[in-house]
């Protein structure tokens, strides 16, 4: 049996929160102040979850890149096959807020959106 | 000379949610004078998510947190001048500005509303010896280059302090390919919130140097390395602790303070503990018709908090026309024991709405006692865990309580 000892970051309060695993399976968590905790503490020992944001190049746009956000959260360990299917993306404006730019990001079922409309230059 | 109901400086989240407000709130006939091309002010380089949990429910990134507020005001119909700069105020409310279309132009208003964000301390604030070669700049600027411009300034990166813009941008250019080598921070505890410690340094694998600074830069056109010290109980480096990066790129995240230079020349008080102006429960500053609100007033690490201010000082002004409120006895409000400093630092006797106190801790404790004071009377006291400085506090003082008050009131915490 593993232990691990993770902070939880749902909130201001910081929980110390342990975790009993066996293989990849959550025994125990315990020092969780409310169900938020135990449930960040299962998914975060097993396959950690992040938000993604990043940019695309994009052409003819009041700026030169484009600010783009997972639509879900991505396992951590991918961020760096996710960033390289970003960087080969390149976009035209006008683009409208939460506008589809990457599908389905590596099967991840989570898309890439535009985190902003840009207008054309 | 153009005459204005409500002049509001700056176009960032705070001058938005002000002039959605005065709007809402009837006031027709409103300005707001923004110098960046684009309205939403430092949101739109801030391009990582965890805005507006608690004005929308949901994390937004900080560009569209930014949107959903340009188009509310638009369609309130809140005139914005963009790429128009603000270069005078007065104390008999007179704004002068600058734009290409129109060159200097100076309009007259019933209120104005200081809503000018802030600015990064650089190196001359920190003052590292060693030679002047680029590569170092401010956490911000790195941010909006990369963010906005699409220019990575470097790819072997180190980071001095530990505050959120710095944290934010270790992850940001480490996922652009750059190899970020550490943050260093001063102090004995980080100025960051937990959950950017763990998820731009931690999950990347960033050591994070407590306790330690930047003692020497080296590099004569382009930085080449740094030296990093560690530092004792009185900050001052230990000899023999010396560490070298070999880095291109050194960012500065050691703060940030209250743009001030326009209300400094409109003869408006000033904070020295926040250094930003003195304001009262209506958010007006020692000017009568000018009010103060947002990163401008002082320094906020939520959004939330800035939309909400932002909007109790269009309130204020709101009240203040009206003419509801007499300026007769006033009570100061500020920092007692283990406290910083306390936002509004004034409340008129006559006030008659629930004003809801921001304060920040001088250091972390785990179990607080809070206390409210008037004069020698306490109003209230609390118990809250876990207070931090990286975490703004709020406290009401509600209607009830102003019935009360003996004297001036001093808001103070202790280790329970
Ligand atoms: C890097 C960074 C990261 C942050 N991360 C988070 C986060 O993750 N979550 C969260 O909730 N909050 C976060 N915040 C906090 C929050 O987003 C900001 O505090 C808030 O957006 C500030 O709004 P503001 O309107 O006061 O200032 P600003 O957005 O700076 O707006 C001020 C505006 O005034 C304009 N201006 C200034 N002087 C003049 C002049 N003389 N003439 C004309 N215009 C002028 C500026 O151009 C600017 O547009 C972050 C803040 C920073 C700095
Ligand atoms: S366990 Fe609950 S109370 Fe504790 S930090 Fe997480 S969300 Fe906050």
């Amino acid at each position: 049996m593993e232990e691990k000892e993770l902070i939880c970051v749902n909130c201001p309060m910081g929980c110390r929160v342990r975790v009993q695993l066996e293989g990849n399976t959550v025994i125990s968590v315990t020092g969780n102040q409310c169900p938020r905790g135990k449930k960040y503490a299962e998914q975060e020992s097993i396959c950690p979850m992040r938000i993604l944001t990043s940019t695309v190049t994009v052409e003819n746009g009041q700026h030169r890149v484009l600010p783009v956000i997972t639509s879900a959260e991505i396992p951590l360990s991918m961020m760096e096959d996710a960033m390289k299917e970003i960087r080969k993306v390149s976009v035209r404006a006008p683009i409208t807020m939460d506008q589809v730019i990457i599908h389905d990001l590596l099967g991840t079922g989570a898309d890439v959106i535009a985190s902003r409309s840009m207008a054309e230059r | 000379m153009r005459h204005y109901q409500a002049v509001i400086i700056g176009g960032g989240s705070a001058g938005l949610s002000a002039a959605v407000t005065l709007k809402e709130n009837g006031i027709e006939d409103i300005l707001v004078l923004e110098k960046d091309a684009e309205a939403g002010g430092i949101l739109q380089q801030c391009i990582h998510n965890g805005f507006g949990l608690q004005t929308f429910k949901e994390q937004l990134s900080g560009p569209a947190y930014a949107e959903r507020f340009i188009r509310k005001a638009e369609e309130l119909n809140v005139s914005v001048l963009c790429g128009t700069m603000v270069t005078g105020l007065n104390d008999r409310r007179e704004v002068t500005y600058v734009n290409p279309e129109e060159g200097y132009v100076t309009v007259s208003a019933d209120v104005v509303i200081l809503a000018v964000g802030c600015y990064e301390r650089s190196r001359g604030a920190v003052e590292i010896p060693g030679e002047r070669p680029a590569g170092i700049y401010t956490a911000g600027q790195a941010q909006r280059y990369l963010n906005i411009d699409g220019y990575l300034t470097g790819k072997n990166v180190f980071i001095l302090g530990s505050g959120d813009i710095g944290l934010i941008m270790a992850r940001r250019m480490t996922l652009e390919g750059a190899k970020v080598y550490g943050v260093a921070e001063l102090m004995p505890y980080s100025n960051g919130l937990p959950r950017n410690i763990k998820q731009c340094l931690e999950d990347f694998g960033i050591p994070l140097y407590l306790s330690h600074t930047v003692t020497h830069v080296y590099g004569k056109d382009r930085l080449e390395r740094i030296e990093v010290s560690k530092v004792g109980k009185d900050l001052k480096p230990i000899p023999g602790t010396e560490m070298y990066f070999d880095v291109d790129t050194l960012l500065l995240s050691v703060g940030l303070i209250p743009e001030n230079h326009l209300a400094d020349e409109a003869g408006i008080l000033m904070d020295v503990r926040t250094k930003g102006p003195v304001v009262d429960d209506n958010y007006m500053t020692s000017v009568p018709g000018i009010f103060a609100c947002g990163n401008g007033l002082h320094v906020h690490d939520l959004v939330d908090f800035v939309t909400l201010e932002a909007a109790r000082s269009a309130l204020g002004a709101v009240r203040w026309l009206k003419g509801t409120q007499t300026a007769d006895k006033v009570y100061k409000a500020s920092a007692g024991q283990g406290v910083s400093y306390v936002v509004p630092g004034r409340i008129n006797a006559s006030c008659d709405h629930r004003v809801d106190f921001f304060f920040r801790v001088r250091q972390n404790f785990e179990t607080a006692q809070i206390t409210m004071k008037s004069g020698d009377k306490v109003l209230r006291t609390l118990k809250k865990k876990k207070l931090m400085p990286s975490v703004m506090e709020q406290l009401p003082l509600t209607e009830k309580m102003l019935g009360e008050l003996e004297g001036d009131i001093t808001i103070e915490v202790t280790e329970a």
